[in-house]
């Protein structure tokens, strides 16, 4: 058990002083806007909740909230099975390690705008590759018109995207398991199915809930993907809980009400993340 | 068993590269060879995207920006996240859970909330446009990623060390830099490579807290937009040269990253 002592705030001291400079203040600033009315810096009424209760009776927040809800969902059921997949088909030895780690982060490394664009040029029907291919095999395919052409086209970028990233994190995982278990699930006669289902996966229990946890924080989180890519539309198809936020933040500079806002979404992540992390934590406690 | 594995590592590393080489293809064609037709590969390649990236002062000044702060915030992340990290390893305090999960709520926090707070905060004490506001920003998701990571690589070193140093009259800061920190050198370089990934990929405080003199490699990329349309050239050129520093580190912890966060409870 590890040793019980205070004086180990003063490692801690540094992190603490410099996230709450960058967390506790700025956090601080809107919920001060989120109680006020403010027409400029001087003219400023106190309105007590009257923003959470406009924001939480608002259609655009409860329409963007469920599409984020199946947009987040999906990104999970992809991207988390899908990563564990390349990651047990990943090379153990040779050149081919580096080679594919390499290759494999290269799209976690385009910065997020550039993202979009390359999509964005694609799946275009005249000039882009995929949307060409679809549209030749009489697909009618427009990610700018149609929303469930939008919705399909989000969601391969992301999986595009990112299932490097749980690929990556489950394959240094599986490095970690000793060849002993393995000759010994071979002396077993294992099958490769009893292999993954009780050696491999429980290993990779803690690298499962970084991923998950991560994938689900940056997909809930997602902006400049889809603004480049769609813009939001077709209408609001693809128009996520950042971009109905920055939309009225920026856009309509509706201070009181985006605050309000962000910390109802703020509240939403900490709640289905710390149930997450309950959840998969929860046997470490107990051990 | 094996050939079926292989296949799927191909078919899934094409899915990888196609949109990669797409944008190098675009990289190296005209703009109006890329809005004429779709072409497997240019019919004329030329140089001249990358010839504006490398002599337009703000194009390669833009790059500058970006390294400068990625490295400055790598650097403070890490010089932060140490000591925190080995707390969380090796101790128990008042409300470390609490502590912990806080930190980690603070890498939940969706960059859109704090646009308006950030750019008003740094305004405030004079950093606004300066690369330290973005590496100190970004510092917010950064350094609860080290602390979380760093933490999974200490705990799998044994406590047998630290006392073992301790008696044999090694002092705190003594023991951590020249024995500690030499053993996790792994989870060291990964912390890197991430907290360097999440910085330079980073669109939406990057340009809110900056405007002129610090402006970042991706909103320059923003502004490739002219009366003409958008010059796609030289953006896919950009975004091809945005690659390449990613591409050392990634290089560099290649080993580290293989043989695993997976130590530890990470």
């Amino acid at each position: 058990m590890k040793p019980y002592n205070n004086k180990a705030w003063w490692l801690v001291l540094p992190v603490f002083v410099l996230v709450a400079f960058s967390a506790i203040i700025p956090m601080m600033t809107v919920v001060n806007y989120s109680v006020q009315d403010i027409f400029d810096p001087s003219t400023r009424y106190f309105v007590g909740t009257e923003w959470y209760r406009e924001i939480l009776a608002d259609p655009r927040l409860h329409d963007s909230l469920m599409r984020q809800f199946v947009y987040s969902f999906c990104v999970l059921a992809i991207e988390v099975p899908l990563g564990i997949i390349v990651a047990l088909s990943m090379p153990r030895r040779g050149l081919g390690v580096p080679v594919s780690l390499i290759l494999l982060s290269l799209p976690l490394l385009v910065p997020w705008n550039v993202v979009g664009t390359i999509w964005q040029i694609i799946g275009r029907e005249d000039i882009g590759l995929y949307g060409w291919i679809l549209n030749s095999l009489g697909l009618d395919y427009n990610y700018a018109s149609n929303p469930r052409d939008a919705w399909a086209t989000v969601l391969v970028m992301d999986v595009w995207h990112w299932t490097s990233l749980v690929a990556l994190l489950c394959y240094s995982g599986l490095r970690s398991i000793p060849d002993v278990y393995y000759q010994a699930a071979r002396i077993d006669r294992a099958s490769s199915w009893a292999v993954f289902r009780y050696i491999q996966l429980p290993k990779l229990k803690n690298v499962l809930l970084i991923a998950v946890m991560l994938r689900f924080m940056d997909s809930f989180m997602i902006y400049t993907e889809p603004f480049v890519l769609t813009g939001g539309g077709p209408g609001t198809a693809t128009t996520f809980l950042s971009q109905t936020l920055t939309q009225m933040a920026l856009g309509q500079f509706d201070l009181g009400r985006a605050a309000a806002f962000s910390l109802i979404y703020f509240l939403i992540i900490l709640l289905v993340t710390w149930v997450f992390y309950t959840a998969m934590t929860h046997n470490d406690n107990k051990g | 068993m094996r050939l079926r594995k292989s296949l799927v590592m191909l078919v899934y590393l094409l899915f990888v590269l196609v949109p990669i080489y797409w944008l190098v293809n675009m990289s190296l064609k005209s703009n109006r060879e890329i809005l004429g037709g779709l072409t497997l590969w240019p019919a004329a390649p030329t140089l001249d995207n990358y010839r504006v990236i490398f002599t337009e002062p703000t194009w390669y000044a833009s790059y500058l920006n970006s390294l400068s702060y990625v490295s400055m915030n790598m650097l403070i992340s890490l010089l932060v996240a140490l000591p925190a990290a080995y707390a969380f390893s090796r101790y128990r305090f008042l409300g470390d859970k609490h502590m912990f999960f806080w930190l980690l709520t603070n890498r939940m926090a969706p960059p859109a909330v704090f646009l308006l707070p950030f750019f008003q905060l740094y305004s405030a004490v004079g950093l606004f446009d300066t690369p330290i506001a973005v590496a100190l920003a970004h510092c917010l998701f950064n350094v609860p990623l080290a602390v979380w990571i760093l933490e999974g690589f200490m705990s799998s070193v044994p406590k047998e060390i630290d006392e073992t140093a301790y008696i044999d009259g090694y002092t705190f800061p003594k023991f951590f830099v020249r024995i500690f920190l030499p053993m996790i050198r792994p989870g060291i370089g990964v912390t890197a490579f991430f907290c360097f990934m999440f910085s330079w990929v980073e669109l939406l405080l990057a340009r809110t807290l900056t405007s002129v003199d610090a402006k970042p490699i991706v909103s320059q990329m923003t502004r490739t937009v002219s009366a003409s349309g958008i010059d796609w050239g030289v953006l896919a050129a950009a975004g091809v040269v945005a690659l390449l520093p990613g591409i050392a580190v990634i290089y560099f912890v290649r080993n580290h990253v293989a043989k695993g966060f997976a130590l530890g409870r990470v």
